[in-house]
């Protein structure tokens, strides 16, 4: 099983490198959009593992995508310097808004989410003489080793690093599904009574999934970042993290493959709506995510799922 | 001659007339078979009935009627140097981030020889040094943010309106013409950078303009609050000489049906920066009294040239309401585009001109539109200056279906746009240096 899981990942991996290579350059953009929005995606889905559907995962996109902000306009271009500071943000907005919310299930904690979210969508677009308002702040082009890159070069150093980014994070998400605390939350999900009594610690596991959710939120949020060139409150408005939830439906939440592919498939539909049915994009997006609760419940990836699992059995 | 030396001879003929025929057409880029040009306004979401809708529609009629070269003079060749537009239209909606990937789709899969659009200054904002990484034309035909090209230079980017600036400075300047004694001022805006810029700018006008002008409220309502009853008896409270606001859209809408059974315009002169777009859709229900404007000559405001009437006339006639200032902020983009492209063609001898070219051309450039002639004054030649316009409401046209406007007074653009080189913050709050008015 291990082996084949493995060549899946090197396939992967091989695809994602040569693309940025092959594609069009327009794509390669759309396409590291598309993982950015992933790995934001990811954060969805660990918290569904417990059980927890969050409409509020703006809120630590939007941090980590205004922390890299606030870096560059302090002076700092350097992206292995402004990835973990923007993560880092993201996880300490994570700490501190999971003790009040990761106490809360089901709608309550959807809308303490979302409640949350609006609440820093509120501040950005007030403090207009700090974070620029609702026009936001730009993020000039960020160095990669002291190197500073421009026009094509510096797209396919936010391409790659978006890549890396992706296999950072699905590393971290399996290893999480399939560590004491991913179990767990699982459990939780199915009777978090039952686990409770059996002596497990559950807000500790329900806290650590809302930090690795947090985190894998502001690497979105900060790919997003460097990739668009510029930020606004948009990020943190309900409407980002309600798409983030559509795509995790769209692209099912049982792997950690389903999310990315997801993304991709959502930004794809998305851009030639936008081309084809330039009045009635949002009717397109709104047939698709039909037609795959019809047709696969599971989502996008679930045949390649079930393929997967009849080879590997 | 023999009969196959003959055929040699001829055949030598048609291949040396063929390269020529190609070299030329090879040494001098051929025109292309049409100019393809990316239009992204909102067709969707709250800005698209009062501002996208418009300038989609000033886009369609205007294209067509340039591509039959059924446009007065200046503009009656065809389509630009008789070549075809071809407009791409796209949605505005999605948030910055969709609108930098839309935007490069144009440019690197579409290959639309230039883009005019954005509404939303987010979306300038994020857009514009894309742009310049792609050296792809960009004009912004509406957007109102004046940093742009007061914080950066530009290339390939251009704006072909004048920013929120003039707006403000000349709704100030207005106010104390109709009403010199006015003592007391209030505000109401939309809590996002537009209302922010708006209301600081009015609010620093009349403070410079006339020192004693006392602030007596500042309000802020969240964008789309749709619901103004607590500020309404605020503003009632407070009774101001003076309420400044820059709603547009359905914000505008709702604070004016809101406010009026409340008689909010008795105590105060109401002062509406975007109300042109409303004076057709309110038609008698605007009370007499209000002071109306439209980001520039525009719209009620704009002057009685052939070109506006034409176009007011076309557009009518095609959509059964007239222009409102969006439209006209589109002309006018539409309109520079064309002269651009025709003065490279014929600085080029008639050769098509490249990018390079057209940037070059427009830059700095005058022309004429509807609203009467732009002049590319500020940003390095980037940044259009125009004048400003406004109105009060006296009474009800049942012919137009709209209140007339009196008082009619235009400020020329020296009077209410900076200088080349100085920020606007700066130039208000020195006192207007080198400011021209009649």
């Amino acid at each position: 099983m291990k082996s084949v899981s493995r060549l899946g990942w090197a396939g992967l991996v091989g695809v994602l490198v040569l693309a940025g290579w092959l594609l069009p350059r327009w794509l390669v953009f759309l396409l590291a959009l598309a993982l950015a929005k992933g790995v934001a995606v990811l954060s969805v889905v660990v918290l569904m593992r417990a059980g927890l559907v969050s409409f509020g995962q703006g809120l630590f996109f939007a941090a980590a995508a205004y922390a890299a902000g606030f870096a560059m306009r302090w002076g700092v271009r350097e992206t292995l310097l402004l990835v973990p500071w923007s993560v880092g943000v993201a996880v300490l907005v994570g700490a501190l808004a999971g003790l009040l919310v990761a106490r809360y299930r089901d709608i309550f904690f959807a809308m303490l989410t979302l409640a949350l979210s609006m609440v820093l969508y509120g501040i950005l677009i007030k403090a207009y003489g700090v974070t620029g308002g609702s026009d936001g702040i730009r993020i000039p082009t960020p160095t990669l080793l002291g190197v500073q890159f421009s026009g094509e070069g510096a797209r396919l150093v936010v391409y790659y690093l978006a890549v890396a980014a992706t296999v950072v994070a699905a590393w971290t998400m399996g290893r999480y599904d399939r560590s004491p605390a991913g179990y767990l939350a699982q459990a939780v999900r199915d009777n978090e009574l039952r686990v409770a009594y059996l002596g497990a610690p559950v807000p500790r596991v329900v806290y650590l999934g809302f930090l690795l959710s947090s985190g894998l939120a502001g690497l979105g949020g900060v790919l997003t970042a460097l990739n668009v060139g510029h930020v606004d409150p948009g990020l943190s408005y309900w409407t980002t993290s309600g798409e983030l939830v559509f795509i995790a439906v769209l692209g099912g939440t049982g792997s950690v493959m389903g999310p990315l592919a997801g993304a991709v498939v959502y930004e794809l539909i998305r851009s030639y709506a936008f081309k084809y049915a330039p009045y009635a994009w949002q009717m397109m997006l709104g047939a698709a995510m039909l037609l795959i609760i019809l047709f696969l419940p599971g989502g996008l990836w679930s045949p390649v799922e079930r393929l997967w699992r009849r080879q590997t059995t | 001659m023999g009969r196959g030396a003959r055929g040699w001879f001829w055949l030598a003929v048609a291949v040396v007339a063929a390269v020529a025929v190609a070299g030329r057409t090879w040494a001098g880029a051929p025109r292309p078979s049409e100019v393809k040009v990316g239009i992204v306004t909102f067709l969707s979401g709250a800005a698209a009935a009062p501002f996208g809708i418009p300038a989609r529609n000033a886009a369609e009629v205007l294209i067509e009627e340039l591509n039959a070269g059924r446009v007065p003079a200046p503009y009656s060749t065809r389509g630009v140097g008789g070549v075809p537009i071809r407009p791409v239209v796209i949605d505005e909606a999605g948030g910055a981030e969709k609108q930098v990937a839309e935007f490069r789709r144009l440019v690197l899969d579409e290959r639309v020889d230039l883009v005019i659009g954005y509404i939303s200054s987010a979306d300038c904002l994020a857009v514009a040094p894309v742009a310049e990484e792609l050296r792809a034309l960009l004009v912004l035909f509406d957007c109102g943010t004046h940093q742009i090209f007061e914080e950066r230079t530009y290339r390939y980017v251009f704006r072909t309106h004048g920013h929120q600036i003039l707006d403000n400075v000349g709704a100030a300047r207005y106010i104390l013409r109709i009403k010199p004694e006015v003592a007391t001022i209030a505000g109401i805006n939309q809590n996002y950078a537009w209302g922010q810029d708006s209301w600081n700018t009015f609010r620093d006008s009349m403070r410079r303009l006339k020192p004693d002008v006392r602030v007596l409220a500042e309000q802020f309502p969240r964008l789309f609050a749709g619901e103004y009853s607590a500020e309404l008896s605020a503003l009632l409270a407070a009774r101001p000489d003076v309420i400044h606001t820059s709603f547009w859209g359905g914000d505008l809408e709702s604070f004016l049906i809101q406010g009026l059974p409340r008689r909010i315009y008795e105590r105060s002169t109401l002062v509406l920066t975007t109300g042109d777009t409303v004076l057709p859709r309110l038609g008698q229900q605007i009370p007499p009294g209000v002071v109306i404007g439209a980001r520039g000559p525009h719209g009620a405001l704009a002057p009685n040239v052939p070109l506006n009437r034409w176009f007011r006339e076309v557009y009518t006639s095609r959509f059964n309401v007239r222009p409102v200032y969006p439209a006209y902020h589109m002309s006018q983009a539409i309109l520079g585009v064309k002269h651009a492209y025709e003065k490279a063609l014929a600085a080029n001898r008639g050769v098509w001109p490249t990018r390079e070219q057209v940037a070059a051309a427009l830059r700095g450039a005058t022309f004429e539109t509807p609203s009467g002639t732009i002049r590319m004054a500020l940003g390095n030649g980037h940044q259009a200056v125009e004048g400003v316009a406004f109105g009060i409401t006296s009474r009800y046209n049942s012919a137009t279906k709209e209140m007339e406007l009196t008082r009619v007074l235009s400020f020329p653009a020296e009077c209410v746009n900076p200088p080349e080189g100085m920020k606007s913050e700066e130039w208000i709050a020195r006192g207007f240096p080198g400011a021209k008015c009649p």
